[in-house]
């Protein structure tokens, strides 16, 4: 053996199940601390015989499973309660009897995680394939049928000439020095890896823009945009006229439709009355939606001030002796029905909103040629509001 | 024969060594496969996809390809569900709860039974994601932070499920992972092959046979077979939830938990010894795999077999008994309607072929044993088509009654299930050990120490 390896420790093979059982037990009482015993199974009796007590990892597995159980459990309760409530066959937000089954799952699952990734990764150190034990002679035959003990070089009483003869004197059939390895460099910029690296990057990306930007928008996997069924523009040969949509029968009229009887008549002989009584109310609605679609026109008082400088007919005014003497219903036929330059606004308004605009027009007229008696009126309105 | 029960009986024969066990369980993953091998494989695979192209129409053409109709929502997909899921519970009855009751019996069979869970709940979850119909849309079935701010509907039994299988998988599988590990450290150092030894030495993390890992290593399996005992009984009760908590006359019924998993227990180790029967062959592990570990598993079948039975009794007494009409007219469509003929599959499949077993001769026979537990296998899948589709299929409203038929699509995805399963334990046979070796090797004669201190009741 080369001198300028490490000596880590000294290990010696046995044959016999009783043999290192009380190898073990010697080795303990000489005072070895820094010792291990390595058996391809777990050997009852040898805990003891180390001098190790009982495993305390069953901790870990409670403390994780009394944690995942109440994580799940306010979880659930926070998102049903607080978070978005959902209402499921009357049960209360805090079902506990519903919560059980996933509680429980739920307990189970951060238990054996837990433990499992305790073991391994706090007790046990794994994973270390660097260990100096590994590839030696010893670990092939204690993988098989053989018993090892090792004492290590670390141990306090450890000196190499005697442990030998101690190993020996325990009746080992065969004693091995165990060096450390040699630390094998790795470059960080070798070809290869780097190599290694961009075939990573681009292989991640271009999947993800496949899978982001193709995948996702292919059938099946297009959200059922593509149906094979007749969207309303859409042609068919099913029909005599080539239309995927059938036409309604003819005369028939839409929910909530009323068909206006006086369309397409400059001058109706008769028109519809006012269903309306101009509370405030109505005449709010009348103001905001004549100066919506009015006022551009014919001002926003009426007087025939169009905003659209040239761009349109300018509306007359609607002060005149005409539009004053004209019965309600004219006004709403010329709203519905257009008038010359003036185009329907049927489509825009409703008959609702059409009549409370006929009440505002009735507003402004009056505003505009108000007599002395209507301040009486308005005075002794707000006198009997005071007496009230 | 006179038995001796006070005595343990040995458990692996031909009085082979230590080293004679690692070069028969290792001999598989050292030798080159066999013409045979590889035309087993070609049929389970040809099956398999079989299966992904029936599965493929599916996803692109939608749920029509398959049978299920109004008011048969729930059909192949649901029954091969079940069925596969029970068919999991043997591996963790075997590897968890027989280890808690010492059964020390169990090792010879604990790996393989345990692989085949995990294939098995492989091949359950399949069914409940693709019968969604847009199965990429499964993943909101996990509570995360969403972009619609919504979270799972917790007290919905099928929530219940995600949680329970997918608890189950994982936890078999840790399982599974840290029996294989000292394991794979003996496979290691047993290979000559670089390849080989990378691999081994990367998942047996470098894992040294060190007694003081070892003492954690143990209380750790108890630790695990400990919880997943009531996992496993967990899993199958969550599953019968399904059906349980539902108002349909023939599902509403509180025997479907134990009934279930029962029932599960009892598929499960049908599949296992049809499975073992053959393996043990191949490989000639038969003095590792005894015909005391059949006639033993053969006992359970039969237990579980008469449990089952009595639950369909019960079954019928409890709808005559509870004096509902439709529960009543249910049992009775069940036995003479339309189905009738599935019924008695079941009935004969399940509970009274394995009534066979009460004679040794037979539990020890291999060609009877085979034949009986394929005829459990069957009849188990069919116990779940007449619970789920019988139920379904005639309920209150006469009006809404209506037929289920499957299609060439549904039975290509059942058998594409049994491929991928096959497939997998194919697979796994040559590329792991079936044997636990690190236990085997404990329970041979002459492993423990003879008279080591202290004593047996301390
Ligand atoms: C696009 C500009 C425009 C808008 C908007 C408009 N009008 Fe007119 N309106 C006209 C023009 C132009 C005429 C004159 C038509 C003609 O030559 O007979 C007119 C005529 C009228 C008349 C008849 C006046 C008369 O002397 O014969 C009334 C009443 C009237 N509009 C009411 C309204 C009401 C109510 C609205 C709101 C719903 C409205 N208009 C919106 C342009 C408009």
């Amino acid at each position: 053996m080369p001198d300028n390896k490490k000596l880590h420790s000294v290990a010696a093979l046995f044959n016999s199940v009783d043999e290192i059982i009380s190898a073990a037990k010697k080795t303990t009482a000489a005072g070895y601390k820094k010792f291990d015993v390595n058996t391809p199974y777990p050997v009852h009796g040898m805990d003891r015989a180390m001098g190790m007590g009982q495993s305390k990892i069953g901790f870990v597995t409670l403390f994780f499973g009394l944690f995942g159980a109440a994580f799940i459990f306010l979880f659930m309760w926070w998102s049903f309660a607080v978070s978005y409530n959902i209402v499921v066959g009357g049960k209360p937000f805090l079902a506990v009897p519903a919560f059980i089954p996933i509680t429980f799952e739920t307990t189970v699952l951060f238990a054996a995680i837990a433990t499992v990734v305790g073991m391994l990764a706090v007790y046990f150190k794994l994973p270390n394939n660097s260990h100096p034990l590994h590839d030696t002679d010893y670990m092939k035959a204690v993988s098989g049928d053989k018993f090892g003990l090792v004492i290590e070089a670390e141990d306090k009483q450890f000196d190499k000439a005697k442990v030998i003869e101690f190993l020996k004197g325990l009746g080992a059939y065969k004693i091995e020095d165990i060096y450390y390895p040699e630390q094998e460099k790795f470059r960080m910029f070798e070809p290869k890896f780097l190599l290694f690296l961009a075939i990573v990057a681009v292989a991640t990306s271009g999947l993800t823009y496949v899978t982001l930007n193709k995948l996702m928008y292919i059938t099946p996997f297009d959200w059922m945009d593509f149906q094979s069924k007749l969207t309303a523009q859409k042609g068919s040969n099913m029909f005599a006229n080539h239309e995927g949509m059938r036409p309604p029968v003819e005369g028939t009229v839409a929910r909530g439709f009323i068909p206006y009887p006086y369309k397409g008549q400059p001058m109706p002989v008769e028109v519809l009355s006012n269903p309306t009584i101009p509370t405030k109310q109505i005449l709010e609605l009348g103001k905001g939606k004549f100066l919506t679609f009015c006022s551009p026109c014919h001002g926003n008082f009426g007087e025939g001030e169009s905003r659209l400088r040239g761009q349109f007919p300018v509306g007359p005014t609607l002060h005149s002796d005409k539009i004053i003497n004209y019965p309600d219903g004219m006004i709403y036929h010329i709203i519905t029905n257009g008038q010359n330059a003036m185009p329907s606004y049927a489509p825009q308004i409703t008959r609702h909103e059409r009549w409370a605009i006929v009440d505002y027009i009735r507003v402004l007229q009056r505003a505009q040629n108000a007599k002395e008696s209507d301040l009486k009126a308005v005075n002794k309105e707000s006198v009997s509001n005071v007496q009230n | 024969m006179s038995l001796d029960y006070s005595k343990e009986l040995t458990l692996v024969q031909g009085n082979m060594t230590m080293a004679d066990l690692d070069n028969a369980i290792a001999k598989p993953m050292d030798t080159k496969p066999n013409k045979n091998y590889f035309i087993a494989l070609a049929f389970t695979s040809s099956l398999l996809l079989l299966g992904v192209i029936a599965v493929s129409l599916t996803f692109y053409y939608g749920i029509g390809e398959w049978g299920n109709n109004q008011p048969v929502g729930w059909a192949f997909d649901i029954t091969n569900f079940v069925f596969w899921v029970g068919i999991a519970h043997a591996g963790t009855l075997i590897s968890a709860i027989l280890y808690l009751l010492r059964q020390k019996w169990r090792t010879a069979i604990s790996r393989f039974s345990e692989a085949m869970t995990i294939f098995a709940v492989i091949c359950a979850g399949i069914f409940p994601i693709i019968h969604t119909g847009r199965p990429w849309l499964a993943g909101y079935l996990i509570p995360y932070p969403n972009a619609m701010q919504l979270w799972p509907n917790f007290v919905s039994p099928l929530v219940w499920d995600v949680f329970a299988v997918s608890t189950y998988f994982i936890v078999s599988l840790l399982f599974w992972y840290v029996g294989l590990i000292p394991d794979f450290a003996t496979l290691r150092d047993r290979t000559v092959s670089k390849i080989k030894k990378f691999i081994y030495s990367l998942f047996s993390l470098g894992w040294r046979h060190s007694n003081r890992d070892w003492r954690h290593y143990e209380k750790v399996y108890m630790i695990l077979a400990g919880l997943a005992t009531p996992l496993v009984l967990s899993v199958h009760t969550v599953v019968s939830f399904d059906f349980a908590t539902s108002v349909l006359p023939g599902w509403h019924s509180t025997i479907f938990p134990p009934y279930f998993v029962a029932g599960a227990i009892f598929s499960g180790f049908a599949m296992v010894v049809t499975a073992l029967v053959f393996m043990r062959k191949v490989f000639s592990l038969e003095n590792i795999i005894t015909m005391d570990h059949l006639d033993r598993m053969n006992k359970i079948i039969l237990l579980t077999g008469s449990m089952v039975g009595y639950a369909y009794l019960m079954e019928f007494f409890i709808s005559w008994y509870s004096g509902v009409p439709t529960e009543q007219y249910v049992a009775i469509n069940r036995a003479f309607g339309p189905y009738a003929w599935g019924y008695w599959v079941m009935v004969s499949c399940n509970s009274i072929f394995p009534q066979l077993f009460w004679f040794r001769r037979f539990r020890r026979s291999i060609p009877v044993m085979f034949i009986v537990v394929v005829l459990v296998n069957v009849g188990m899948w069919f116990e779940r088509f007449i619970i789920i589709v019988t139920s379904l299929h005639r309920d209150f409203l006469p009006s809404s009654w209506g037929m289920f038929y499957p299609t060439w699509v549904d039975f290509s995805i059942l058998f594409g299930s049994f491929g991928l399963f096959f497939t997998l334990v194919l697979l796994f046979t040559r590329t792991l050990p079936v044997v636990t070796m690190s236990e085997i090797k404990g329970v041979v004669e002459g492993a423990q120490p003879s008279h080591y201190e202290g004593d047996h009741n301390a």
